[in-house]
C-alpha cells in the first residue's frame, strides 16, 4: 500500500509534465516556446518547493541561486569567439573555458548548490520573517552584483549568443530530474524530518532533529535544482540580470502558493496552470483569436490576473489548489480495489 | 569621498522620509503582525493623483488634499479585502500576500497610467537652495526633515495622550489580553491603519518634489530599503523601527551621495549585507534591548 501511495506520488507529476511535453510537440513553434518555459518553471518551483514546502520557511531568495546558475551556463557555454564582444572585462579563465551544453548544465547546478550552502550557513538560523527579509537581501545583493561586476559576467548587457539547446526534450528531462530528485527527498529520512520541524519545531527538537541541519540540506538541495533551472533558462532565451529579479521571484513564488505550498504535486499543478494562464494572456497581450474573436489586452494585464488569482487563492483557499496535499487515490476507488485484491 | 553639507542635508531629509514609512509599516505590524510589503504602493498611488492633480493645472492644496483622499481610501480598502481574511495566517503567509497585492497594485498602474511616467512637479520650487549661514541648502532637504520630526511627534502624543493610543499600544503588546480588557479590535485596526494611511500621503507629496516622474515602480525600492531598515531596528518596538528607518535612510542618503560611482553603484549589496549581518548577530535589532525579540531563531 506504501509503495502503491509512493508510486502515485511520483507518477502524478511525472506524467502531468510529460503531457504539457507531448502537448508541446503538436502545436506551432511560438506556442511551443511557451511550452518550454513552462515545463522550466516547473523546475524553478519544483526547487522552491523543496525547501519553502518541506520547511515552511519562506526564501524570496531562490531566484537569485536561478541566476547563479544562468551566469555559469551562459558564460562557460557560449563560444569564446562572442565572448569578448558581449563580456569584455570577463575574468581570464571563465574567458578561455568553454564546456558543452550538458556539462554547463551540471555545472549549473552545483554552483547553484554550492551558493545556496555558502548563503545558507548562516542563513538558516533564522525563521518566519526574519528569513524572509534576509533571503529578499541576498536577492537585492546578488541582482546587485552580477548587474555591476563585469569580470563574472556580461553586466547590463544580455546573454545573446548562448547556444540554445534548451527545446522540448531538454526541458521535459530538466522538469522531470527535478521531480525525482524532489520526490527521493521528501521521501527520505531528511525530509521526513525537515517536515517534523515544520509541524512542530519544538517536538521535532525534541527527538533529536536539528532544524537547522535539515533547513540547510534542503537549502542546498534546492539551490542545486534552481541552480540548474537557471542553465535551463539561460539556453533557453536571451537572458540579462533583470530577468532574474522581483518579476520571476513573484511569478514562481505565485505559483507554488496557487498550486498548494506544502506538497510536489501542488508545486507542480501550480507551475503549470499559472504558466498556462500566464502564457494566454501574454499572446492576448500580443492580440490573439479566442472563438473568432480578437482579444487585445493591453501590456501588463498578466501580473494584474496572476496577482489578483494569488490574493483569491491566498484569501478563499490558503492551501492552494491541491489543498496542499500529493494526490491520492479517492477513498471509494481504492476500497473496490482492495476488496478485489482481499477476495 | 566628499563630504558637504547638501549631503548630510539629504541624508536627513531622506532618513525623515524613511521613518515616517518605517512607522507607517511598523504601526500596522503591532497591531496585526503583518508587514505591509504593499506600503510603498500606497505611495505610488498618492504621487499619481499629485501627477493627476498637476497635469490638470489644479491648484496645490486641491492635490495634496486629492493625494490623502486617495490613499487613505486604498489603504482602508486594503485592510479590508486583504488583511482581514487573512488575520488568522502565519506572518509569513501574510507577507507572501501583501508582496502579492504590490505587485496587483503596480502592474494595475502600469495598465492604467503607462509606463513612461507622469510628472508631478506642483511643489517644485522646494528644490530652489536656502541660504543658511553661507550654505547653500536645497530647501525640501529642511522640509523633509521638518514634516517628518512634526508627524512623529502628533504620532507619538496621539499614542501616549489618547485614549486610542492607548488602546493601540495595549493591542501591539498583546492583542488577546487588550481584547479581553475591553479595547476594540476592529477600531484599534482601523485607526492603525487610517494613520499609516495618512503617513503614506505625507511621504507621497514629499518623494514627489524629489523625484517628480512618477512611474509604476515608484517608492518600490524605497518600501525594500525601510522594511530592511524596520527589521534593522527591530519590528517589535515602534521607536526602534522608527529609528532603523531613519539609519537606513540616512546611510543610503549619506553614501549614495558621498562615494563616487563606481563604488554607490554597490551601495544596495553593502545595506543588505549590513542587513544580514544584525539579522544573525542582533535578530531582535539594533535599537532594542535584550530579551525582547520578535524574531524567533533555530
Amino acid at each position: 500500500m506504501r509503495r502503491a501511495r509512493a508510486a502515485l506520488e511520483l507518477l502524478a507529476p511525472v506524467l502531468l509534465v510529460v503531457l504539457v511535453a507531448l502537448f508541446g510537440t503538436i502545436v506551432s513553434s511560438s506556442t511551443q516556446t511557451y511550452v518550454v518555459t513552462t515545463l522550466v518553471n516547473v523546475a524553478i518551483v519544483v526547487a522552491l518547493y523543496v525547501f519553502i514546502g518541506n520547511s515552511g520557511v519562506v526564501s524570496f531568495g531562490h531566484i537569485s541561486f536561478v541566476a547563479v546558475g544562468a551566469w555559469t551556463a551562459g558564460i562557460l557555454s557560449m563560444p569564446a569567439s562572442e565572448k569578448p564582444a558581449i563580456m569584455p572585462n570577463l575574468a581570464g579563465f571563465l574567458r578561455d573555458t568553454t564546456v558543452g551544453n550538458v556539462p554547463s548544465l551540471a555545472l549549473a547546478a552545483a554552483v547553484g548548490a554550492l551558493y545556496a550552502l555558502i548563503v545558507g550557513l548562516p542563513l538558516m538560523r533564522l525563521s518566519g520573517l526574519a528569513a524572509g527579509i534576509a533571503t529578499f537581501g541576498v536577492l537585492e545583493i546578488t541582482h546587485n552584483v552580477l548587474r555591476y561586476w563585469e569580470k563574472i559576467g556580461p553586466g547590463l548587457n544580455t546573454f545573446s549568443a548562448v547556444p540554445e539547446t534548451t527545446g522540448l526534450l531538454q526541458a521535459c528531462v530538466g522538469a522531470l530530474i527535478a521531480i525525482v530528485v524532489a520526490f527521493g527527498y521528501q521521501w527520505s529520512r531528511y525530509g521526513r524530518m525537515l517536515r517534523a520541524t515544520r509541524e512542530d519545531p519544538a517536538a521535532a527538537r525534541a527527538v533529536g532533529v536539528s532544524v537547522y541541519g535539515q533547513r540547510l540540506v534542503a537549502f542546498t538541495l534546492s539551490g542545486a535544482i534552481a541552480g540548474l533551472a537557471g542553465g535551463l533558462y539561460v539556453h533557453l532565451l536571451p537572458v540579462n540580470a533583470e530577468s532574474f529579479y522581483l518579476d520571476l521571484t513573484f511569478i514562481t513564488l505565485a505559483m507554488l502558493v496557487i498550486g498548494g505550498a506544502t506538497s510536489l504535486w501542488g508545486a507542480v499543478v501550480g507551475a503549470v496552470a499559472v504558466s498556462a494562464v500566464d502564457s494566454f494572456l501574454a499572446e492576448a497581450e500580443n492580440g490573439v483569436s479566442v472563438f473568432g474573436r480578437t482579444l487585445d489586452l493591453p501590456s501588463g494585464t498578466r501580473i494584474v490576473v496572476v496577482g489578483a488569482l494569488m490574493a483569491l487563492v491566498l484569501i478563499l483557499r490558503p492551501a492552494g489548489l491541491t489543498g496542499g496535499r500529493e494526490l491520492r487515490v479517492p477513498q471509494a476507488l481504492r476500497r473496490s480495489v482492495l476488496t478485489k485484491f482481499s477476495a | 569621498m566628499t563630504v558637504d553639507w547638501q549631503t548630510i542635508a539629504d541624508a536627513f531629509g531622506l532618513g525623515g522620509m524613511y521613518a515616517l514609512m518605517a512607522v507607517g509599516i511598523g504601526l500596522v505590524f503591532g497591531v496585526l503582525r503583518l508587514v505591509n510589503f504593499a506600503y510603498g504602493q500606497l505611495v505610488m498611488a498618492g504621487a499619481y493623483s499629485l501627477a493627476f492633480a498637476y497635469e490638470r493645472g489644479w491648484p496645490v492644496w486641491t492635490g495634496i488634499l486629492l493625494c490623502f483622499a486617495v490613499v487613505i481610501v486604498l489603504s482602508v480598502a486594503m485592510d479590508w479585502v486583504v488583511f482581514r481574511p487573512l488575520r488568522t495566517q502565519t506572518p509569513a503567509v501574510m507577507l507572501v500576500a501583501t508582496f502579492a497585492v504590490a505587485f496587483l497594485l503596480q502592474s494595475i498602474a502600469l495598465l492604467w497610467f503607462g509606463p513612461l511616467g507622469k510628472i508631478a512637479a506642483s511643489l517644485s520650487s522646494l528644490n530652489q537652495p536656502w541660504t543658511v549661514g553661507g550654505v547653500d541648502i536645497r530647501k525640501i532637504s529642511i522640509v523633509s526633515t521638518a514634516v517628518a520630526a512634526g508627524c512623529l511627534v502628533v504620532l507619538l502624543l496621539i499614542l501616549a495622550r489618547t485614549n486610542v493610543g492607548l488602546h493601540m499600544r495595549a493591542a501591539a503588546m498583546d492583542f488577546r489580553t487588550a481584547r479581553l480588557l475591553g479595547v476594540r479590535a476592529n477600531r484599534v485596526i482601523g485607526t492603525a491603519v487610517l494613520l499609516s494611511g495618512l503617513l503614506a500621503a505625507t511621504v507621497a507629496v514629499l518623494m514627489t518634489v524629489q523625484t517628480p516622474l512618477v512611474t509604476p515602480d515608484f517608492a518600490l525600492r524605497d518600501t525594500i530599503l525601510v522594511l530592511a531598515g524596520v527589521v534593522l531596528g527591530g519590528m517589535n518596538r515602534l521607536l526602534s523601527a522608527t529609528l532603523g528607518g531613519f539609519a537606513i535612510g540616512f546611510a543610503a542618503g549619506f553614501l549614495g551621495g558621498a562615494l563616487p560611482t563606481d563604488q554607490s553603484q554597490y551601495l544596495p549589496s553593502f545595506l543588505f549585507a549590513a542587513v544580514i549581518l544584525v539579522l544573525l548577530i542582533r535578530p531582535g535589532g539594533l535599537f532594542t534591548r535584550a530579551g525582547q525579540q520578535a524574531v524567533e531563531r533555530v
